[in-house]
């Protein structure tokens, strides 16, 4: 898994745990978590996949843009390997 | 008595200290109370469990309390080795002491001289409720769960935690597996306190990353 990501902008129904207000948004691995049940799977009984867990830490100003409080404040968030992608080029 | 004098107004359905009466419960129940109530009966019927178990457990729920999650920062303030322990895997060390957290997988984050850590759950009420006991109503509200990411200081001075600019603030979602717990920097003039003098000085929110430790003295 390469350092910067991007949380894919995608919106599927169902039981996800990657919030919306990160999604399409980059950020770096703060670390990794290791495996953990699917909890899109989890959720409804099923039998769930080992997925890979990440620590994702986003700048304010990625988030917010010009309106952050404060450009440089972090959100880290666990995001799971499967709504990750490799970010594009930094700016 | 109190309540002998007529001479002071009472608002219809106010109490005398001026509270609203709560209004009794006797609303038919929700779908989800309706569905927890067949599911715990059933379970009984079966014998899978008994409401001896299940009272044992909400008792054993009641009785965690942000005091454990105090001794676990003292101890870290005490010992620089159980910090190391703490910082490396705060699920063991937390277990090292004699906590029961069961599965449960924590991280510790530490406030320094520069960085402030904050934890919420945006997407429900996650919390390190094996250390820190219930949450906090507020911890549950979509205010705390939507601000606290949007505008981190705005809602530490509301908490009456006012931070340098140069202090980085570290927000921390809960958005999975993982629950957190803020390690908070050792008040100064503490040197040489025992730990459970230490303990004493950690509140609940100071331990949410919303507020800070108590000043010794």
């Amino acid at each position: 898994m390469v350092d910067r990501v991007r949380v894919k902008a995608m919106m599927p129904p169902g039981h996800v745990r990657a919030p919306v207000y990160l999604r399409g948004k980059t950020g770096v691995i703060e670390r990794a978590l290791g495996e953990f049940g699917n909890p899109e799977q989890l959720a409804y009984g099923l039998e769930a996949e080992r997925k890979p867990l990440y620590r994702v830490r986003f700048t304010m100003a990625e988030l917010w843009g010009p309106e952050a409080e404060n450009p440089d404040d972090t959100v880290d968030a666990e995001v799971y390997g499967h709504w990750l992608e490799e970010a594009p080029d930094a700016p | 008595m109190p309540h002998d004098h007529h001479d002071h107004f009472h608002h219809e359905g106010m109490s005398p200290s001026g509270h609203p009466y709560r209004q009794d419960n006797d609303s038919p129940l929700t779908y989800w109370q309706q569905m927890e109530i067949a599911v715990r009966e059933l379970l009984i019927e079966k014998g899978i469990t008994t409401p001896a178990e299940i009272a044992a457990q909400i008792d054993l729920m009641d009785s965690r309390n942000p005091s454990n999650g105090a001794a676990v920062v003292a101890r870290a303030w005490a010992d620089p080795d159980f910090k190391a322990r703490l910082m490396a895997n705060a699920g063991d060390a937390a277990r090292e002491m004699g906590f029961d957290i069961g599965p449960l997988h924590l991280v510790a984050v530490e406030n320094t001289e520069d960085v402030h850590n904050l934890i919420v759950c945006t997407l429900c009420s996650c919390y390190p409720r094996n250390l820190l006991g219930l949450p906090p109503d507020w911890y549950k509200t979509r205010a705390y769960r939507s601000r606290a990411v949007r505008e981190p200081r705005k809602v530490l001075e509301e908490f009456g935690v006012t931070l340098p600019e140069e202090t980085t603030v570290r927000v921390h979602d809960s958005t999975a597996d993982m629950r957190y717990i803020v390690l908070p920097a050792r008040p100064a003039g503490t040197e040489g306190m025992s730990e459970e003098d230490l303990a004493a000085l950690v509140t609940r929110d100071s331990m949410i990353g919303t507020g800070l430790p108590r000043q010794p003295g």
